[in-house]
């Protein structure tokens, strides 16, 4: 481990209750919490923090539009380094291949990543489209519930190439539930089958209610420094061995294959080049699962599946407990929380699974290497990031 | 409840305009002769701003769709469920459409369509009804 190399060192999320923050604040309250939370366990203050990165969905129009200024001035900070990259929910992904870069580089010595959101408890979240400007001319006009319309449109094309069914996307509803059974922060737990995701109301076809991540309230955050400090405090770090990121589209209309996950393409590969690794080295990954079609597709796309094979690969429970690929270990955006933006959760899972502290009914054994992978948009941008442990 | 209007703007006035006369027009680069969806300034192909507007055949076939059974929000709910579509053009772009209600039932990826310009709150959408011209 070489002193100035960028490891992960503390890791929050709010608490929730039934998808709402079991303590009632704004998103910038909740930010606040999860940021303090986050360097308490890393023996760091808001005073040491010099790289403030975010994205989110709040104050826009208004304060929002500048989040990491108005960050700033909420925790009381004056952060030398600002990253405000917005690619949709993969963004804090991003986030975090950029605080590894400024760190190795001597830009700023402590990165804190965080995110919130009280979606949930302001009702604030509904399916109408975008305003009609700029690109979305030619979307919103024609009633596209979003986002589901969209990951509907690719879930339509993929059965249509590859005969994937609507039961093949329904274990991978499954199999988050089974995760979220085992997780007391979960908000969904009670166990469901395929049979009941294929009888729930359908929303935009062939998604059905329970092929869509929840709408809950949230707040993660992340602190990176120099392996140095971490080894200074005594803390186990998590090193972050490559990262890359893409986008290929912002209208669905304009994604250049339905079927396919370009953007997860184009970021693993530059992740796994950087990491200077394969698919063999990775035990345990995590990916964001917007929607079912959303896993299906990464899992093909990052080369765990084969291309048009995701349905069979899920299928007989193999990314559920107990399967031989276990995924989404915290239950995800479908049965755990989803805040609106989820890529900072998949990282705080991973990380809290490489060191070994969560429940032992869901703990993967001997993680040394785990990947993430974040989808933002409408399946427009992916960014992956290959965590280990040395 | 009236329906989300288009923001028209300089680059899109004359696609949106043409839609008043029942006219499909697709922005087509002179250096690549590709033609594109939506107009942008620059060719997505070949990177020339050498382009040209030119009319379409308003025939293709369905790429993907989507059956909205929950609708964007209030101003389609009189609609619901309604079929949006993915259709490639014959000239090779893909855009957004609604497909007439009268066809929902028939609805599959890979049959031919046609535009059907549909006129709604003083606005002209090019909505597609299968068959071909």
């Amino acid at each position: 481990m070489k002193d100035h190399e960028a490891v992960i060192v503390g890791v929050a999320d709010a608490p929730l209750i039934n998808g709402k923050v079991a303590q009632p604040g704004s998103a910038l309250q909740i930010v606040a919490r999860c940021a303090k939370a986050a360097l308490d366990e890393a023996g760091l203050t808001l005073g040491d923090v010099d790289g403030l990165f975010t994205a989110g969905m709040w104050g826009i129009p208004g304060v929002g539009q500048l989040p990491t200024v108005t960050l700033s001035e909420f925790l009381g900070i004056r952060p030398v380094v600002h990253d405000g990259t917005n690619i949709g929910g993969s963004a804090f992904e991003a986030h975090l291949g950029h605080a590894a870069l400024a760190i190795e580089q001597g830009l700023c010595d402590v990165a804190l990543i965080v995110y919130g959101s009280a979606q949930r408890s302001e009702m604030s979240r509904n399916l109408a489209g975008r305003p009609a400007t700029l690109t979305m001319q030619f979307e919103t006009p024609w009633g596209l519930p979003t986002p589901v319309g969209g990951y509907a449109l690719a879930a339509m094309r993929h059965m249509h190439e590859y005969g994937t069914t609507r039961e093949h996307l329904a274990e991978i509803a499954v199999a988050a539930r089974a995760w979220a059974g085992l997780n007391p922060a979960a908000t969904k737990r009670d166990p469901i089958t395929v049979d009941d995701v294929l009888a729930a109301p359908t929303i935009s076809k062939p998604l059905g209610l329970l092929d869509c991540c929840l709408v809950t309230d949230g707040g993660g955050a992340i602190v990176v420094t120099r392996a140095s400090h971490a080894k200074a405090q005594g803390l186990k770090p998590i090193h972050v061995r490559g990262h890359g990121q893409a986008a290929t589209h912002w209208t669905i209309a304009a994604m250049p294959d339905l079927a396919r996950l370009t953007a997860a393409e184009m970021a693993s590969e530059r992740a796994f080049a950087m990491a200077g690794v394969t698919h063999d080295a990775i035990d345990l990954v995590e990916v964001y699962d917007s929607f079912t079609i959303t896993t299906l597709l990464t899992l093909e796309a990052l080369g765990f599946a084969e291309r048009g094979g995701g349905g069979e690969f899920v299928s007989n429970g193999r990314i559920a407990p107990g399967g031989a690929f276990p995924l989404n270990t915290n239950g995800g955006g479908l049965s755990y929380a989803h805040p609106g933006m989820y890529g900072i959760f998949l990282l705080i899972e991973a990380v809290r699974q490489m060191r070994g502290e969560v429940e032992p009914e869901r703990q993967i054994a001997n993680v040394r290497t785990a990947l993430v992978h974040g989808t933002g948009g409408t399946l427009s941008s992916g960014a992956t990031c290959i965590l280990s442990l040395d | 409840m009236t329906k989300p209007h288009p923001v028209v703007d300089p680059g899109t006035a004359p696609y949106w305009a043409a839609l008043k006369e029942k006219r499909l027009i697709l922005k087509s680069c002179r250096a690549c002769g590709q033609a594109h969806f939506y107009p942008r300034e620059i060719c997505p192909h070949c990177y020339s701003d050498d382009l040209d507007w030119i009319e379409a055949k308003g025939t293709g076939e369905i790429y993907s769709y989507t059956v909205a059974v929950r609708p964007a929000g209030q101003a389609f709910e009189a609609d619901a469920p309604y079929t949006i579509a993915i259709v490639t053009l014959d000239e090779g772009p893909r855009m957004m459409t609604r497909i007439v209600a009268a066809d929902a039932d028939a609805v599959e990826i890979g049959k031919k369509v046609t535009v059907r310009f549909v006129e709604e709150d003083d606005l002209v959408l090019p909505f597609f009804a299968l068959g071909g011209a």
